[in-house]
């Protein structure tokens, strides 16, 4: 580990150029103010400068490694659409100030809101949600509204797949409901006798993701929209793998009344050490009147075309605000650049190599030995390699191959996800990245396997090569060291 | 083609390892009558020269007028070197820390921001943030209700200082959980909560303040923290970060301080940006940890025993718990934090303290100014920080329409939530005398 900036730190030290050199004297009675000096570090713009910039080398990122992580689409983040995102009148306007100085902004909004009905299929998009799971909680709570209005309340459960992202049960229950939990076949696709079996007078939705999180797409999915629909619950898009049917196939065609999708995948924002997310929501005809708000509407003053708020009578029944103001609205411009520089024609074009890439690479482990979690399947844009063979044979598992690819400068996939399959990798590639980056992660899969089953070499201890070896995650938990407190002198 | 390196050679020999003839064969298990051919709304494809040109004009458009607006979001001077740096292609373009020893750099930048806002909010542990402070607020009541077992009321009441737009939130992310939200009374003279009228046997699971309040004041919060415990209620404070170089902090408020501390980061070298990405900061007593929401990293060793970080207590997490997880989060504001934490390194706590101080001395040069005017007058007394409300002799919307035809964003129309012709007006460190005098005069103007 690097020195903290706060043993760096020496009293009196700061960035003086960055703060105001004269200010007056406080005129705010004592028992308001501290008595303690909070210790912040105490260092020059140069040492603050160093410190950060050599931290920032020690993590892997799109930049400077293939991240092929499965269900993250970690695809190239262009980076006009950071530049342009923070030109200074965007990065400098008060969400609270006037319209008349927001047409700009709020005309790139509302295309936003158009281009992503397009690739959606859907009649009504809100941009407010701040992360998929929250796009999940506004989605899940629409339908809870839907419900509610119509004097249904009796409908308080939500079916999801035993293969969905964690967050689908999670917020589901945030949003008050009951899980009901329903399996896979072997083939990938739902079970459609334990869905009949669920389905009922309490049914209030099902979650799907589509392709689903184990890499296939879910091809009963007409099948399953009727069933539900015919219980009377409403079906909730995961657009976690959006990716891999941009300008195919659309949600709103497979009968989803309302749906997430993350821009900071498919769209191509940055995923920025763990966020910020963005996760627009989509709703059919009969979920308008339940969007979360802000909304951006067009209306026509004296012949000027003017960009507004919706107002409340709008969306009457609005499950109401998620954040303070109008959601990651920074990053929503990002993903309206880069939706723009890809045009119609480049959306499918996405979709078309990111399955291209994730075939490639999925016949090219399958041809060097590794078994595949699906191998009758397409893969979407992604798919899953399972080490249970391996693990069994010559103690290799998942997290070893995670953790040797580190040393052979690859991230590691995706590892124990969907949790039904054993020592799994899911393995997404994106389409932003070339044969030979594929090729070369290929060639590093089967020396790694190849090490472990002819040289008995283990990864036990692997990687080797980082800032760091592997971590005590144990001790992380037991003996909780959460900030750091300076040794008394 | 835009960001795919393909050429045809690579597509030919791809598909000829897959054994298909095109790349249409791999959406051959989509059922047929579920494909469309053409998207119809998606613009044909601009080049970056032309999409920059369009984003410049569009950036125009909404132009740098002087703004005096605060009201939850605040404009401070960020160093050049904070975005210079949050924005290298490792941190942006880097995801969660799964793999800790790939991810040191943020994983470590994580740990030193969790030390530095656990310092200002004087409590003892923080979490790696959550998306905003309006949503971290929905998830401090939801915490609260978890950590505070004994009681059962789901009662969250709200002192009248805190931003009304916190409650809708609250209300939207966690009123299907079975909590309910309720104001207490406020004195109509200072703004603050009525002490005299305090509501008995309520049995509340916590109460929300906020300092300075959304309308400026600086609320007793010693003495509503003791009665929030002598309730038997948890105190949740929230506090914009900036202030706390100088003002008291709320692990400090009262005899035990709160027991929640939780509020906007934006003010700490994020920009404005239209409302977001901002971050919501969280920090609370040791106790109280594993109750609580989002990322949080520790400090650990490695196979040599050398120190080295990583994310812990994940048994609370979606990704585990899956539907009995703590939250369905499963993000932090990552590129956000680090921005704040090379901020509060630049400007240490003396820097902030001069930007705390600067911001009060120049909403003082604007409040008096504004005062002069007739019609203008403050509508609660007491002190203040860098924000002040003020009570017009007229509508207010006309006004600010007046001073924003001037390029002059003249406050936050406070009418609605007042009750009555009220602005909230703000003035920070950006401003310089001129400035102010500048919006004095076009109110004079205005009001005449």
């Amino acid at each position: 580990m690097s020195e903290l900036i706060f043993e760096k730190s020496r009293g009196g030290r700061r960035a003086f150029a960055q703060a105001p050199v004269e200010a007056g004297s406080l005129s705010i009675p004592e028992k308001f103010l501290r008595d303690d000096k909070p210790r912040l570090p105490e260092a020059s713009e140069l040492q603050t400068v160093r410190h950060y910039t050599r931290l920032s080398q020690k993590n892997f990122s799109i930049d400077t490694q293939f991240y092929p992580l499965g269900s993250c689409t970690m695809k190239y983040n262009p980076r006009a659409c950071n530049a342009l995102a923070l030109l200074p009148e965007f990065a400098g306007r008060h969400p609270l100030g006037p319209v008349s100085h927001g047409q700009g902004f709020l005309t790139c909004m509302y295309e936003l809101q158009e281009m992503l009905k397009d690739v959606t299929g859907m009649k009504g998009v809100s941009l407010t949600p701040m992360a998929g799971a929250q796009g999940e909680l506004a989605g899940v709570a629409m339908i809870k509204a839907f419900h509610d209005a119509r004097g249904d309340n009796e409908r308080t459960e939500i079916i999801c797949p035993d293969a969905a992202h964690g967050t689908n049960p999670a917020t589901a229950t945030m949003c008050g409901c009951v899980v009901k939990e329903i399996p896979t076949r072997a083939d990938g696709d739902v079970d459609m006798e334990a869905l009949k079996a669920v389905l009922g007078p309490k049914t209030a939705g099902i979650m799907l993701t589509n392709p689903s999180t184990l890499g296939v797409f879910e091809r009963h999915i007409k099948i399953i929209a009727d069933m539900v629909h015919d219980a009377g619950g409403l079906l909730y898009y995961d657009g976690a793998n959006l990716n891999a049917i941009l300008g195919k196939v659309r949600p709103g065609d497979m009968d989803f009344d309302v749906i997430h999708m993350n821009l900071h995948k498919t769209f191509s924002t940055p995923h920025g050490g763990g966020g910020p997310g963005s996760g627009a929501v989509g709703v059919n005809k009969r979920l308008l009147p339940f969007m979360p708000i802000p909304v951006v509407s067009k209306r026509e003053v004296d012949g000027d075309t003017i960009y507004d708020w919706a107002a409340e009578d709008e969306i009457p029944q609005s499950i109401g605000r998620l954040s303070g103001f109008m959601g990651n609205a920074g990053v929503l411009l990002r993903a309206y650049v880069y939706m723009r520089m890809l045009g119609r024609d480049g959306m499918e074009r996405v979709a078309e190599y990111a399955t291209l890439n994730a075939n490639y690479l999925m016949a090219r482990l399958r041809d060097a030995g590794f078994e595949l979690a699906f191998p009758e399947r397409r893969a979407s844009h992604e798919f899953i390699v399972t080490l249970k063979h391996e693990a069994k044979e010559f103690h290799l598992t998942a997290m070893d191959v995670a953790k040797a690819l580190l040393d052979k400068n690859f991230h590691a996939p995706t590892t124990y996800f969907p949790l039904l399959v054993p020592e799994c990798l899911l393995i997404e590639p994106t389409e932003t990245e070339s044969k030979e980056t594929l090729d070369n992660f290929v060639a590093a899969m089967i020396e790694i396997a190849r090490a472990a089953r002819e040289d008995g070499v283990e990864y036990k201890e692997a990687p080797y090569t980082m800032p760091v070896r592997r971590l005590d995650d144990v001790k992380a938990a037991r003996e909780l060291d959460l900030r750091h407190v300076p040794e008394q002198a | 083609m835009p960001f795919i390196p393909h050429t045809e050679k690579d597509t030919r020999e791809m598909l000829a390892a897959i054994g298909a003839d095109s790349i249409e064969d791999l959406f051959d298990e989509i059922p047929a009558e579920l494909r469309i051919d053409h998207l119809h709304e998606v613009p044909e494809a601009l080049s970056e020269m032309e999409i920059s040109r369009l984003m410049r004009e569009r950036a125009a458009m909404d132009g740098s007028p002087l703004c005096f607006i605060g009201a939850g979001a605040y404009e401070h001077h960020i160093p050049t070197a904070v975005w210079d740096i949050a924005t290298r292609g490792e941190f942006y373009s880097a995801y969660t820390p799964y793999q800790a020893e790939a991810s040191q750099g943020t994983l470590q930048t994580i740990y030193e921001y969790q030390t530095m806002i656990t310092e200002l909010t004087g409590l003892d542990v923080s979490n790696a943030s959550l998306y905003d402070g309006a949503s971290g607020l929905a998830e401090a009541a939801l915490m609260a209700v978890r950590a505070n077992r004994r009681v059962k009321s789901g009662l969250v009441l709200f002192a009248p200082g805190v931003n009304p737009v916190y409650e809708h939130v609250a209300e939207a992310i966690a009123g299907s959980q079975g909590l309910t939200f309720e104001w207490l009374p406020v004195d109509a003279t200072t703004g603050n909560v009525a002490f005299d009228q305090l509501p008995e046997g309520r049995n509340p699971v916590a109460v929300v303040m906020q300092q300075p309040t959304f309308p400026g004041t600086l609320e007793d919060v010693d003495r509503l923290t003791d009665w929030a415990h002598a309730e038997g209620a948890f105190a949740i404070g929230i506090a914009n970060p900036m202030t706390l170089a100088l003002l008291k902090a709320p692990g400090h408020w009262g005899e035990q301080g709160v027991d929640i501390a939780c509020g906007e980061g934006q003010p700490l070298g994020v920009p404005l940006s239209s409302g977001g990405p901002y971050f919501g900061y969280m920090t609370c007593k040791q106790k109280h940890v594993r109750q609580m929401p989002g990322r949080i990293v520790g400090r650990t060793t490695d196979l040599d025993g050398n120190p080295g970080f990583a994310l812990t207590l994940q048994a609370r997490e979606q990704h585990i718990r899956r539907s009995k997880a703590t939250s369905n989060i499963c993000t932090n504001q990552g590129l956000m934090v680090t921005a704040a934490t090379i901020y509060m390194s630049l400007l240490g706590v003396d820097g902030l303290a001069q930007v705390g101080r600067k911001s009060h001395e120049n909403t003082t040069r604007l409040v008096e100014g504004l005062c002069a005017i007739d019609g203008i007058e403050r509508l609660y007394g007491g002190p203040y920080f860098h924000e002040v409300a003020l009570k017009l002799d007229r509508p207010v919307a006309p006004i600010l329409k007046a001073l924003a035809d001037k390029n002059i964003l003249g406050g936050f129309d406070l009418t609605n939530d007042a009750g009555t012709d009220a602005l909230l007006v703000c003035a920070t460190e950006t401003k310089t005398a001129a400035d102010i005098d500048v919006c004095i005069a076009a109110f004079a103007e205005a009001m005449n």
